[in-house]
């Protein structure tokens, strides 16, 4: 595949992630929801210089190491008797303020999703929402993974 | 004195390399306190590709060591939850304490939910996060660079 095609796959790919509105013309049309927050997105990529020009990839390495981290956490609060409500209401504000950051609107909604079962005090349905957090979380690396293995694969043709 | 709105309309115009001082003596300073690892880095790139010069502390307690210790900014990027010593405790003691650079609170909560006591603590601005150029720009209008 050669540079062009490369760079095409990867404005591609970015385009997928990101939110998109449907033609207004036609409204039946479902809406496309993507991944990602395109303002948020963007921004993140211009930071991006010679300085920097992993900026996204390193942010985006450092969102999952930190996940990782305060999902343990819930997951053990969640699991201790009686549930504190309020340190699982604190370890997702924490982990939601994250996700804000990169951009991640999908699992910002099912974060947001979670803080309403929270402050019902209904254990049953954090750990629901836990789940579908989770989900949407790996969803995610998955599609991120592929964008930077394709924008490495287009910035490695540019020096060829 | 940096003309802080000159400066500001040319990177809403696009131009992100407007550095903030060409030199030590006139470089602005400033200290971003965050527990996210995160947005530690976000606001940090963003300082840096602002010509800022930044410094980061992870709770309201070590900022107010910071000053303690004689250290002084011209920006203070508060975030409001944080353990040990959130940003209201930080911002009253900071103010207590004579200092008064510019503190911008940045927080992911919304200007509808109650930011009133962190207003009231001692802010110059508040910023909803994420944080970005324009949000930066429009805090970096409120400074006086004067440290």
């Amino acid at each position: 595949m050669d540079r062009n095609q490369l760079q095409r796959q990867v404005a591609l790919m970015r385009s997928s992630l990101i939110e998109q509105v449907p033609n207004p013309s036609l409204p039946s049309l479902k809406l496309l929801v993507g991944y990602l927050d395109e303002q948020q997105f963007l921004q993140l990529e211009d930071l991006q210089d010679d300085v920097n020009p992993n900026f996204v990839e390193e942010i985006v390495t450092l969102f999952y190491k930190d996940s990782a981290r305060l999902f343990h956490n819930i997951e053990q609060a969640l699991k201790s008797r009686p549930v504190d409500f309020a340190k699982l209401d604190n370890y997702m504000h924490q982990f939601r303020g994250s996700t804000s950051s990169i951009g991640a609107i999908k699992v910002k909604n099912e974060c947001n999703q979670f803080k309403e079962f929270c402050l019902a005090g209904n254990a049953e349905g954090c750990a629901r929402a836990f789940q579908k957090v989770k989900q949407e979380h790996e969803t995610l690396r998955t599609q991120l993974e592929t964008y930077f293995k394709l924008r490495r694969q287009a910035g490695l043709a540019e020096t060829v | 004195m940096v003309k802080m709105e000159d400066i500001g309309a040319r990177i809403l115009a696009g131009d992100h390399q407007v550095q903030y001082g060409q030199n030590q003596r006139t470089k602005i300073k400033a200290l971003v306190v965050d527990d996210n690892m995160i947005n530690q880095a976000l606001h940090r790139t963003l300082l840096r590709n602002l010509g800022i010069e930044n410094h980061v502390v992870g709770n309201g307690r070590e900022a107010v060591d910071v000053h303690c210790s004689g250290r002084r900014f011209d920006l203070i990027l508060m975030d409001l939850d944080m353990p040990v010593m959130n940003g209201i405790e930080a911002t009253k003691k900071l103010r207590a304490m004579g200092i008064q650079s510019t503190i911008a609170g940045v927080s992911s909560r919304s200007v509808d939910e109650n930011i009133q006591e962190f207003w009231e603590a001692g802010l110059d601005d508040y910023q909803q996060k994420p944080l970005n150029f324009p949000k930066l720009v429009s805090i970096l209008q409120k400074v006086n660079h004067s440290v």
